[in-house]
């Protein structure tokens, strides 16, 4: 079914290239490998010096790169036969938390599963909704009819409501826009997002009356952080306090006053960025910026060569999601966002973040690849 | 045809990923321009911001000065003590973390009083309140362990006073206690801000200014919790200056040990300088008790103690200076020309007024017979000073003794003394709104009636005798020394020195009211007996000491001074309902003379610390049985 596409592709008959031969791209792999080092090196300092907590991140990172490199083995037609399969367990394992999640800081988002280890079936949903949707698209003509899209949105209601019911909004949030992305890139017309846009904007007011006392807190928050400064509005004063005062070239490593005094609150997860902006100053910040840029780059070029419409859609689904973190954690820290937990990708610690990160940097460097079973074939 | 269709398919994708490419990158630029905004822009801002966070400038207390006496030993320290210190701000729920700190440590029903007490106490905002004083080594471990927990507990060492001899020294020293937001109002702020206790009474209030110091400043870094880093600078605060007292520790022991348990007073004063050598007021308390904030019982015990302790007779004691102010009186009498030293006045047993058939009755039944001014002394002659002081009249009586510093206060270091009542027509009018009686004037000669004086007083007009009529202001420290006295200008010197020939004739004199006490003196002592009736008896009555309750029996006086031609200590005491001053209170001065003048050899000897200890020791244990 797929093999009409594939065979058409031009790239099946270039010679080939070392991401198609191997299956890890070695520039993808290089940037992200110094990004989570310097991300180690800062969250020495961020985490007052705790080595063991360093330590951890670091395996966590090692781990991340291992399964990367063995999702980037995977054979595109493999990932599409169990797309559909993975899409319902997870959809029936956010339906499990609802019932027997563990309930963490008031919010029930980890399942608890004998001889698995504590996890958070919303992060498999992350690349999951994605791939379903690609997968759905992929069988269709593209542009997509307006029935194609119906059942597409169905496709991504049901997880987004299972995870805003836990609640995790941000979650929510970043899955939505995951969908969103393959949406957009399977060709969605113009006409119609305008007419969806405004829709969106109309029903904001309707949003808010839904949205929790604490949710509804962050956005006041955002417009006036001083209404409440040692309240809600905390976290944006110390966060953007500690930028500011970092300057051009920072406070000097581990030396960061708002950080090391924990004026800076989440200072190794969700503020992490506060931290480099102290220590290391505007520059500091800029080389972090310009290894996103880089990832981001490479991501969108790999989605360019990437083979098939499934392995577009996907990879480049993955590259803007993967963008959205980077966007909304800065944008959160630097006081233009309002407070939302999402992680600064691959800097912040926290395994799952930074593994499932990884999972789809290996889903994008897998889509590189020719079908094997095909190309034989051909 | 297929072909085709992929190729479109994949064209419309690519220009969909290229779209989102240049949106993201347009946002990420906004992002820049944000970054840029906060971090080259407003960097000064937030710098200020992040400074005001970190750092903190803190009060540093400065030491209290210590109050030594003339030996130089310590009266009032600074000893180091342990507390528990809670900031109540810091808890939602209050009587939680107590019950919590309760179920760690040593926490008697005492300490949670006294902490109940001190939390209703009206202080600063934050100002941390103390849960409990000198805690122990093993409260400090249990509590120190977990001390995390609470980031609004802390334990300090902070010096806090202690007043060695505790008993001996409460009259005289007073205490210090804690600062109230009332007398916050009345100092400057700022020198207190690092200090929460003050001088109530006594020394410590007369010398608050001196001993209190300088405050220092601290620039601390804290963490967003308030916890303390490190300092990041210092500028030391400067102790406040010790304040070296006349007061004699050994003698003021003496003082106590003499007077026993018998309610009354001694003033001893250094007759060359106005020093005060010694203070005693008896029963007396523990000043130690008033540092830390007093618990409710143990103040009411004192309070309801029929024996008041908390008064001072010393300095606040009221009471008719009976025959002790003869000599000043005299000697009035003789400058306004009432008398000579050549007059003689037979003395029946009474006197009486022309024309009224009242009798003023002499304390000897018969009378003296003929009488001149060495035997009124001497004898304590009643009806002679009836005699003089109806010819004196009130009102050169009063202006004369005022030259002795009667119905004034004493000034100087002397906190909170009395100022008594030197009656004249005046007064009688200011404050009664009645004219003056003629009985009025000749019971006032043998000080009675209106007139009443506090013990430092007498001291006071009897230093002013020992020294040849120079008054001087009694005083605590030798700060006071500055000042040479006032010359008393009463009488020529000559007339100075009879009138203290007499007053030795009180104790060396066979016919001497005090000849009992100077039996067997190898100095002189120059002095003066006085018994004072608190009870009226009727005209025709005797008086049977025997027969009435003890606390209606005369109060028993004496002052004087020794050596009588080179004094160096003057003395007034009073002993309430001790009966009369010759029997009781002359033996007694008898005492305190020999020890100042045989055993301490003019007070260039430390005290035997041995001997004051057990004293103040004794004194305290006195006073709980007292309260019982």
């Amino acid at each position: 079914m797929l093999a009409a596409n594939e065979i058409g592709h031009i790239e099946s008959f270039r010679p080939k290239r070392f991401a198609q031969r191997y299956g890890v791209d070695p520039l993808l792999t290089l940037v992200v490998v110094i990004t989570t080092l310097y991300g180690l090196i800062v969250l020495y300092s961020a985490s007052g010096q705790n080595i063991s907590l360093v330590l951890k991140q670091a395996a966590h990172v090692l781990a991340g790169l291992g399964i990367m490199i063995v999702v980037s083995q995977a054979r595109q037609d493999l990932v599409v036969r169990i797309t559909p399969f993975v899409f319902g367990m997870s959809a029936m394992l956010l339906v499990a938390v609802l019932f027997i999640g563990v309930d963490v800081k008031g919010a029930q988002r980890w399942l608890d599963l004998p001889g698995f280890p504590r996890f958070q079936p919303s992060e498999l949903m992350k690349l999951v909704l994605p791939a379903m949707l690609a997968w759905w698209f992929t069988r269709q003509k593209l542009p997509p009819k307006l029935s194609h899209l119906i059942i597409a949105a169905v496709l991504m209601v049901v997880p987004v409501t299972l995870i805003a019911k836990q609640p995790d909004l941000g979650t929510s949030i970043i899955i939505a826009g995951s969908g969103f992305f393959v949406i957009f890139l399977a060709g969605i017309s113009w006409r119609l997002l305008a007419m969806l846009g405004s829709l969106g904007v109309a029903s904001l007011p309707v949003l808010w009356m839904v949205m929790r006392d604490y949710q509804r807190t962050r956005v006041m928050t955002l417009l006036d952080p001083q209404s409440d400064p040692l309240g809600a509005g905390w976290n944006t004063i110390q966060a953007m306090t500690a930028l500011g005062s970092g300057g051009l070239f920072g406070k000097g490593y581990a030396a960061g006053t708002q950080a090391q005094l924990k004026f800076l609150p989440e200072s190794h997860t969700d503020f992490i960025v506060a931290v480099i902006g102290e220590e290391m100053g505007f520059l500091g910040i800029s080389v972090l910026l310009i290894l996103y840029a880089l990832i981001l780059g490479r991501c969108l070029a790999l989605t360019m060569r990437a083979t098939g419409n499934f392995g577009r859609l996907l990879s480049g689904s993955i590259t803007l999601t993967f963008f959205v973190y980077v966007f909304v954690n800065l944008g959160m820290v630097s006081g233009v966002l309002p407070v939302v937990g999402i992680p600064l990708p691959l800097i912040s610690y926290g395994g799952t973040s930074v593994v499932s990160l990884l999972v789809g940097f290996g889903l994008i460097m897998s889509m590189q690849r020719t079908n094997r079973v095909l190309s034989g074939e051909s | 045809m297929e072909l085709s269709t992929g190729v479109r398919e994949k064209n419309l994708i690519h220009g969909r990923v290229l779209v989102a490419a240049f949106f993201s990158a347009f946002l990420l630029l906004l992002l820049l321009s944000r970054l840029i905004w906060l971090q080259l822009i407003e960097t000064e801002r937030f710098q200020t911001a992040s400074e005001a966070n970190r750092l903190q400038t803190l009060p540093v207390g400065p030491a209290r000065g210590l109050i030594t006496d003339r030996n130089g030993l310590v009266l009032a320290e600074n000893r180091p003590n342990l507390q528990l210190l809670i900031i109540p701000e810091e808890f939602d729920d209050l009587d939680a973390a107590i019950a919590e700190v309760r179920s760690r440590i040593d926490f008697s029903d005492g300490d949670a009083e006294r902490f109940a007490k001190n939390i209703k106490t009206r202080r600063r905002p934050r100002d941390p309140v103390v849960v409990k004083d000198d805690l122990s080594e093993s409260d400090t471990a249990r509590i120190a362990v977990d001390l995390f927990r609470f980031p609004g507990l802390e334990i300090k060492a902070r010096p806090t006073r202690y007043y060695p001899y505790g008993g001996l020294t409460a009259h005289s020293l007073g205490y210090v206690g804690r600062l109230s937001l009332h007398e916050l109002k009345n100092v400057d702020e700022r020198r207190y801000a690092g200090t929460d206790t003050i001088g109530k009474l006594g020394v410590e209030k007369a010398y608050e200014d001196i001993l209190l110091g300088q405050v220092g400043v601290e620039r601390v870094e804290t963490s967003a919790r308030g916890q303390i880093m490190r300092a990041v600078e210092r500028e030391d605060p400067k102790p406040g200056s010790n304040i070296p007292l006349h007061l004699d520790i050994g003698l003021t022991a003496k003082l106590y040990e003499v007077l026993g348990t018998s309610r009354g007073a001694i003033v001893a004063i250094d007759a060359l300088n106005g020093g005060i050598l010694g203070l005693a007021s008896t029963p007396t308390y523990d000043a130690n008790s008033f540092i830390g904030g007093i618990s409710q019982a143990e103040y009411k015990a004192l309070q309801s103690n029929r024996d008041t302790p908390l008064f001072n007779r010393a300095l606040r004691g009221q009471y008719p200076p009976g025959s002790t102010i003869k000599p000043m009186l005299g000697l009035v009498g003789l400058h306004y020309g009432a008398v000579s030293w050549k007059t003689e006045y037979f003395s029946r047993g009474f006197f009486q007024l022309p024309g009224n058939d009242h009798k003023y009755r002499d304390w000897k039944e018969w009378g003296h017979g003929i009488v001149t001014m060495d035997k009124a002394i001497i004898e304590s002659v009643d009806t002679y000073f009836y005699y003089m002081a109806n010819k004196l009249g009130i009102d050169q009586m009063s202006e004369g003794m005022k030259w002795f510093g009667f119905g004034r206060r004493q000034g100087r270091d002397v906190q909170n003394d009395s100022p008594g009542i030197l009656p004249s027509r005046a007064w009688k009018r200011a404050v009664r709104n009645q004219s003056w009686y003629q009985g009025e004037t000749v019971i006032s000669g043998i000080g009675q009636g209106f007139w009443v004086t506090t013990p430092l007083q007498l001291a006071a007009a009897t230093t002013a005798v020992a020294r040849r009529g120079n008054f001087i202001d009694p005083h605590f420290s030798v700060l006071e020394d500055l000042d040479a006295g006032a010359p008393v200008p009463i009488g020529e010197p000559i007339d100075w020195e009879r009138m203290i020939d007499a007053m030795e004739g009180v104790l060396h004199d066979q016919n001497g009211t005090a000849r009992g006490a100077g039996k067997g003196l190898n100095y002189q002592i120059a002095g003066k007996t006085g018994t004072v009736q608190i009870f009226s008896i009727g005209q025709e009555e005797e008086y049977e000491a025997a027969e009435i309750d003890e606390r209606l029996r005369d109060h028993a006086l004496f002052v004087g001074f020794a050596p009588a031609h080179a004094p160096s200590i003057v003395i007034a005491l009073i002993i309430e309902n001790g009966g009369s001053g010759g029997t009781t209170a002359a033996p007694v001065a008898r005492q305190i003379f020999d020890y100042w003048l045989l055993r301490r050899n003019e007070g260039s000897i430390p005290p035997d610390l041995k001997y004051v200890t057990r004293i103040n020791n004794q004194l305290l244990g006195y006073k709980n049985a007292g309260s019982q």
